[in-house]
């Protein structure tokens, strides 16, 4: 068993590629309880976070800073009546928010946590991704149609056009992305998640830096077509409370509303996920060139950690913040508990990137580099998501047509050019 | 890498493209036949995969069945919904579609007949990561010379820019 | 006109429907273009109980028809069975929003009517609570016409520099929101100790607020989008209409009650009126903005010279006027606030009229959605910043 785990660790390859479905099917469980542990985290951020920018506290009462809140939602959820409209067609009605869901959770399938660290490094898994994404878009169509109702309808119809404007755009930044990965000796760029990154790593600069400006305004393009493109402020006008269509997701209730909530939260990490990796160098660590010595990788294998053990500590903070009163006990337990878990985490990591901390293929060396990676990718993601929440908190919303109008007469023209000059500027410096 | 269980694969993927096929034309609802319709793409996406030519699996996905398919529910949800499922289905001429199926089915069993020796008698296992690279040469050209279907690559694209336009301007009231 | 589809037994909607200039429709939804769509008296964006009908030719907004009185209590009929001191506190009740602001309109304007003067200092105490009063309207409209387009957060930010004043408020007169702050011929609680402290104090604290809330919005490009050129309004169309305070200044025309027909000491005082250029919602919004920077001005200069001297003029314990009629309007927050009052030589009165400016800028609604989309009809309520109550009375 011990020499099982072993010869997998020492593999430079994904399982997908390895042919082991053994570790694939591992990976895929691994993904998939990650992704959902995420879609909860992600809740109570966003309420904590929105509450904090706007002077108010948000969830403090079900567990201690309302940590507990999102499983209570969740509950709350599961045990609500299930409602289904008397004209709706039931087949249709059920399946909706599944599509949503599959699609979106299909997309971990390429997404490079590290060099071997994903399910599957498909050689088209850009294309992929952009592909499952778009399918997408058929879940809210039909969840709208299956409604039976006029509101929901139009604003399923409206949603779905929005996306599928902004997919446009957002293929042809990716496409500029792509492009700057034929820049090797070979001449020859590649599709593949993990190759994107490796180009960076191999032409020692992220995309969001090279041929500066350019890989920037690709990076922005993206990122605000991504936001559009999962239906996010400023580009939630279709489901707004204040507006007259009511949104997609109307008439359903309880656990097929929180299918939809989880396939929207999914989709915005998947999203980011591809950002990350098409321009901010996906599991590299911060100035992989610039701070080249060994000393500074040691400094940065430290970060995960010390990023664990600072958590550890705010939250001892507000189990010593909390009022003394005999109410206040079990949460001041709770927290406590959770403070020590957290702590207890960070020792971990911390032991293992210390006795880790030769580039040599020990074991720890290897734990301590699948770590790494790991962590800078999702460090990155998240830095994505707590955007995300800001946009919804900062900024009015785009009414339908100027959002449209941004999407067709603003976007597309800007990423064209930017393909455009990007691919003569390849030309000229190969 | 090597294919695994490959018959399983074939065969449940072809069974479902003419399940989902004979659920397109047999369903009353529009919006089943559509979303039958998507079962049937995704399954011969599959097929591409199996081929060993991903990227026209790839874009396979998101031309047709995240394009193509969201346009015709678009279509089918703003068309009237309950005139086109009052509307009988016109059943009466089936005999002629009965025999036009027949022909082409006499026509499938003799190419495949006569040209079975052009199908090889094993798998060819090519190498996965060419097909990108091949569909582009092809397209594009390679080391100066031009592909060979760089020409109808672009008049194709043309054709399709008029038909857009042509749409357009059609169906505007003013421009 | 038979309208047999839709409510046959509610008559108000029927007279709503023909106005509205239509056949009624066989099937009013996808087969034609033209629908009607009712933004009913229970929406989150119509801040109160308020009707109304959009005819709509696809997205465009045709014609709009607001139906109200889901709020009217009779207060107009209230009075003339109460004495002129007994009704000061439904006055309170109308603009709920700007209570202060109601007061002192029917203060002044009964005592016009029994020709008697409120003392100075009753007066420079008067200004304060109302300017106070205005920039805490001001910022009740901002937060919710924020809200209404997307942007969540000023609302949380003006709701809670508004407690400050509210704070004051409650410290002055007891009460946060319906005051009853002003009696018939002056004021009736001395200022509390400390009272010039706490208002210099919120100057100090709320200027560097607006600037806060300017900030978020004003430059963005959001927010501008969503109200440049929407719901533009004419000052001449303005002035037909009868429509006043910031909508009318905003289209340009420069005229504020407190400078035309000055009242309560803002004669002495040294303020701008801000007007705008293009009449629509951003105009609006920037002199409501600059309103607010004004009363901080305002109250600055009377805080800092509050005459000694009583609060309370010679006014008789009973209160009879003599007979007569009196129209007196002040500028309220929202517009022209005017009373009319008829006395017949009793205690009540034998006809009190209110002139809301809700119920009169209400009728631009008409003009300004035509040709707007929907999403734009929520945007152009807020920005007249009615108070439901006012129009109903």
């Amino acid at each position: 068993m011990p020499n099982f785990i072993m010869s997998y660790l020492g593999s430079t390859v994904t399982p997908g590629e390895a042919g082991n479905q053994f570790w694939a099917l591992m990976y895929v469980l691994i993904i998939f309880a990650g992704v959902s542990v995420a879609v909860i985290c992600m809740n109570w951020i966003e309420r904590k976070a929105l509450a904090h920018f706007q002077v108010r506290l948000g969830p403090m009462r079900v567990g201690p800073h309302g940590l507990l809140q999102p499983i209570a939602d969740a509950l709350k959820l599961m045990l609500k009546e299930d409602i289904i409209p008397a004209e709706a067609d039931q087949f249709v009605f059920w399946v909706a928010p599944l599509i949503g869901l599959l699609t979106a959770f299909t997309v971990y399938t390429v997404i490079p946590f590290g060099p071997s660290q994903a399910v599957s490094d498909m050689n088209i898994g850009i294309l992929f991704m952009l592909g499952v994404s778009s399918l997408g878009v058929l879940g809210i169509v039909v969840a709208g149609w299956a409604s039976n109702s006029h509101y929901p309808l139009i604003g399923a119809l409206r949603s779905s056009a929005q996306m599928v404007s902004y997919e446009v755009a957002m293929g042809l930044a990716v496409v500029s992305a792509i492009l700057m990965t034929s820049l090797n000796e070979k001449g020859t760029g590649t599709l593949s998640m993990i190759g994107i990154v490796q180009a960076q790593q191999q032409q020692g600069v992220w995309f969001i830096f090279k041929f500066f400006p350019l890989g920037l305004i690709a990076f922005v393009i993206f990122a605000i077509a991504m936001i559009a493109e999962t239906n996010r402020a400023p580009f939630d006008l279709a489901e707004a409370e204040s507006e007259l269509t009511a949104g997609y997701h109307t008439e359903y209730s309880g656990l097929r509303w929180s299918l939809f909530m989880l396939a929207e939260y999914a989709a915005m990490i998947a999203v980011s996920s591809i950002a990350v990796t098409l321009w901010l160098g996906g599991w590299m660590r911060p100035f992989p060139n610039l701070l080249r010595a060994p000393a500074w990788d040691f400094i940065f294998s430290l970060f995960p950690g010390l990023t664990f053990l600072g958590l550890a500590a705010i939250t001892f903070l507000g189990v010593a913040r909390m009022p003394a009163h005999s109410f206040f006990k079990i949460q001041r337990i709770g927290l406590a508990v959770f403070a020590a878990l957290l702590g207890f985490l960070a020792l971990l990591l911390l032991v293992i990137a210390i006795a880790g901390r030769s580039a040599d293929t020990s074991l720890a060396a290897r734990f301590r580099e699948g770590i790494d990676y790991v962590y800078w990718f999702v460090f990155k993601v998240a830095v994505f998501m707590y955007l995300f929440i800001w946009y919804r908190a900062t900024w009015p919303r785009y009414r339908f047509d100027q959002l449209m109008r941004v999407g067709w007469k603003v976007l597309l023209p800007i990423s064209l050019g930017v393909l455009m000059v990007t691919a003569i500027v390849g030309v000229i410096v190969s | 890498m090597a294919p695994v269980a490959t018959p399983f694969f074939f065969y449940m993927l072809a069974g479902l493209a003419v399940l989902s096929g004979l659920a397109v034309i047999t369903r009353r609802n529009a919006v089943h036949s559509a979303l039958a319709l998507i079962v049937t793409l995704l399954s011969v996406a599959g097929l591409y995969l199996m081929l060993y030519a991903p990227f026209v699996a790839g874009v396979q996905i998101i031309v047709y069945a995240g394009g193509i398919m969201v346009l015709f529910l678009f279509v089918i949800m703003l068309v009237n919904i309950e005139r086109s499922s009052k509307e009988r289905r016109f059943n009466r001429i089936w005999p002629v579609g009965l025999a036009a199926a027949c022909a082409l089915l006499a026509l499938f069993v003799f190419a495949f007949a006569k040209g079975r020796a052009l199908f090889p008698d094993r798998m060819m296992t090519l190498p996965e990561s060419s097909n990108t690279q091949q569909i582009a040469t092809m397209l594009y050209g390679d080391a100066g010379r031009m592909g060979q279907y760089t020409f109808a690559f672009e008049i194709a694209s043309l054709l399709l820019l008029v038909a857009i336009l042509g749409a357009v301007i059609m169906t505007k009231k003013k421009i | 006109m038979s309208a047999g589809t839709n409510d046959s037994t509610n008559d108000v909607s029927n007279r709503a429907l023909s106005n509205l200039d239509l056949e009624t429709p066989e099937k009013p939804y996808l087969d034609s273009n033209e629908l009607i769509i009712n933004m009913g008296p229970q929406h989150p964006a119509t801040h109160g109980v308020l009707r109304v009908i959009l005819k709509l030719d696809g997205e465009k907004v045709l014609g709009t028809e607001c139906v109200i009185g889901y709020l009217h209590r009779g207060v107009e009929k209230i009075a003339e069975n109460r004495t002129y001191t007994m009704f000061n506190p439904y006055v309170d009740r109308m603009d709920y929003v700007a209570a202060v602001s109601n007061g002192l309109g029917y203060c002044e304007a009964v005592e016009k009517l029994m020709n008697v003067e409120a003392p100075a200092r009753a007066k420079y105490i008067r200004v304060i609570l109302t300017e106070l009063n205005r920039i805490a309207s001001h910022q009740l409209w901002l937060g919710t016409h924020a809200l209404d387009i997307g942007a969540m957060t000023p609302l949380f930010y003006t709701f809670r520099d508004r407690e400050e004043i509210l704070k004051i408020f409650e410290k002055y007169c007891g009460a946060r929101l319906t005051t009853h702050a002003f009696r018939i011929g002056g004021c009736q609680y001395e200022t509390y100790a400390g009272f010039e402290k706490d208002v210099k104090n919120f100057l100090t604290f709320f200027a560097p607020k607006i600037d806060e809330y300017e900030a978020l919005l004003t430059t963005n490009r959001i927010w501008m989008e969503r109200t440049k050129n929407v719901g533009v309004i004419s000052g001449a169309d303005c002035i037909a209409l009868g429509v006043t305070g910031p909508v009318l200044r905003a289209s340009g025309v420069q005229w504020d009650l407190r400078k035309a027909q000055p009242y309560a000491a803002y004669s002495e005082f040294d303020f701008e009126i801000p007007t705008g250029t293009n009449g629509d919602t951003y105009d609006r919004y920037l002199v409501r903005m600059a309103e607010m920077r004004q009363s901080l001005r305002i109250v600055e200069q009377a805080v800092n010279g509050i005459p000694e001297g009583p609060i309370m003029g010679k006014v008789p314990k009973v209160i009879k006027p003599p007979v007569g009629e009196i129209y007196h309007s002040i500028e309220a927050p929202k517009g022209e606030l005017g009373y009319f009052i008829v006395s017949d030589g009793s205690t009540q009165p034998y006809r009190l009229r209110v002139r809301p400016p809700s119920f009169v800028n209400l009728q631009a609604l008409d003009i300004m959605v035509r040709g707007l989309l929907v999403a734009d009809v929520v945007a152009v309520i807020g920005t007249l910043d009615i108070v439901l109550g006012e129009v109903d009375r």
